[in-house]
């Protein structure tokens, strides 16, 4: 295994290893998606029938708001005993770092969806009309695209005073058009309404990743050293 | 340089009061909207303004980016000219897929000045002057910004009949807006050292959300007039100077507002790095 994928490999089954010990982000990001679902059926009547057509909304939105919860403690631990500082100093490529956390994070949000669907499912009742195995690219684009930003807004907020509250500020806004994808994407499918297709989200979605991707890579660098 | 500012002050005043004049007495009434239209010589001055502000916020940012790392900059000039040339090629390669009322030409536009700006800025400003240039234009582009989003909202309640409509040009400005309030946000609660990289870095993640948002929500319904100048309305040619007339008065006040805001913030730093020269020095008076 060659240097970088080495110490990509090693943060992630640390972060895993700790995370599957402590389960500290698992059960907050449950619970407070929890929650989230809780207070919406009491916005509106989960048992009418236009409560499909906003079902893909409150399901993205729900895991946006767990996963910030997770993603603010990503970095919070490396702060404790100088790790961060340390990572910094040496020689390895801040690239494998970024990579490893957001593979964390990724693993993280999966296993929070994959728990929370079936409780959405039977809370709104929900059943899909169209193409069901498109929801699955639907929901890996998905989840990397809050992840990644996630991940980098993470890094840099925590630089900033009241961090906790500065990375919905930073991520929310530029995950407008991945959040509008994954939304009519997931609500195109549900409907099952053969006259739209999700296709051109799923593009939409794969290219916000692409781009972004390759964003956070080019400048995590620059943003990890920043003194 | 001292002469120059209430010079290009009293330039200003004057160019706006009759950039007024034209809009509210020349200017011929618009024939179904009536009166109401004349807010369409701030609205779009503004909203011009306001985009170009973020443009040059966007190239001072990249540039703040590779100052700080100088092997960059070699390849940070191909790829700006590379992506100068994909933006004037793109919109005759694939003009089936252009939204419509969206002239290649002033997409080419856009593509000329993107490389031109770039190597303005380079030329014209050192490392720190980047980062000051990408504050000021960020702060004065989020108030134009703001009086687009407002002016608006006037304009649709009596054309319209309704304050607001999620369509594609309305959406994307105001997640632009948005997108540039977190960035000052970030500015204003970062520990100042540093500041200059975490906003540029954000500035760049937010340029490159902005194609993406426009696409995205233009796959709605679009409900905003075409644009008049560059795309596929029309528009009276006695308008089009009266509008071009606000916009050149809009630039330059935009201008002294900037310039006025790089001083200040200029003056803040000088002031900033003499008091902790002055604290370093401190101890060693005492000792004396």
């Amino acid at each position: 295994m060659s240097a970088p994928t080495g110490i990509t490999w090693a943060t992630l089954t640390k972060d895993v290893q700790l995370e599957w010990r402590s389960k500290d982000a698992i059960n907050s990001m449950l619970f407070f998606a929890l929650l989230v679902v809780v207070v919406f059926s009491f916005s509106f009547d989960p048992e009418a029938e236009e409560s499909r057509q906003i079902a893909g909304g409150l399901v993205w939105v729900a895991f946006l708001f767990a996963a910030v919860v997770a993603l603010n403690q990503t970095w919070a631990r490396e702060l404790r005993n100088q790790v961060l500082d340390a990572y910094r100093v040496s020689p390895a490529p801040a690239n494998s770092l970024f990579v490893a956390k957001a593979l964390g994070n990724f693993i993280f949000v999966s296993v929070l969806e994959t728990l929370m669907t079936p409780l959405f499912i039977v809370f709104y009742k929900l059943r899909v009309l169209g193409p069901a195995w498109q929801l699955i690219p639907v929901a890996i684009l998905g989840t990397w695209a809050i992840v990644v930003n996630g991940t980098f807004f993470a890094a840099m907020s925590l630089r900033t005073r009241s961090r906790e509250i500065m990375l919905p500020l930073l991520l929310f806004p530029i995950t407008i058009p991945a959040l509008l994808s994954m939304v009519e994407a997931t609500t195109t499918i549900l409907v099952g309404d053969p006259s739209t297709s999700a296709k051109f989200w799923i593009v939409l979605l794969a290219t916000y990743d692409v781009v972004f991707t390759t964003g956070c890579l080019a400048l995590f660098g620059t943003v990890l050293h920043a003194e | 340089m001292k002469k120059a500012f209430p010079i290009l002050g009293l330039l200003t005043a004057a160019l706006l009061s009759y950039a007024l004049y034209q809009a509210l007495v020349v200017a011929p009434t618009e024939q179904t909207m009536g009166d109401v239209q004349r807010i369409f010589y701030y609205h779009v001055p503004s909203a011009w303004t306001a985009f170009l502000l973020f443009f040059i916020n966007f190239l001072a940012s990249i540039q703040y980016l590779v100052r700080r790392d100088p092997k960059t900059d070699t390849i940070a000039n191909w790829v700006v000219i590379a992506l100068g040339v994909l933006v004037c090629i793109a919109p005759y390669a694939f003009r089936t897929l252009l939204p419509a009322g969206v002239y290649p030409s002033s997409i080419v536009t856009t593509g000329i000045a993107f490389v031109g700006l770039y190597f303005l800025i380079k030329r014209l400003f050192s490392e720190q002057q980047t980062d000051m240039l990408a504050l000021t234009t960020a702060e004065v582009g989020v108030v134009f910004c703001t009086v687009v989003l407002v002016t608006g909202p006037l304009w649709a309640r009596p054309v319209w009949g309704i304050w607001w409509t999620w369509d594609v040009r309305l959406t994307s400005t105001l997640v632009l807006w948005l997108i540039y309030v977190s960035y000052l946000v970030l500015r204003r609660f970062s520990s100042s050292g540093q500041t200059p990289v975490l906003a540029a870095a954000l500035a760049v993640f937010g340029a490159l959300d902005v194609p993406l948002v426009y696409f995205s929500i233009w796959f709605f319904r679009t409900q905003h007039p075409q644009p008049v100048v560059g795309g596929g309305g029309s528009i009276d040619p006695r308008m089009l100077r009266v509008l071009l007339i606000n916009w050149v008065a809009f630039l330059c006040f935009a201008f002294l507002v900037c310039w006025s805001r790089y001083r200040l913030e200029r003056t803040k730093r000088e002031v900033e790095e003499t008091q902790a020269l002055e604290a370093l020095l401190e101890p060693r008076s005492a000792l004396r």
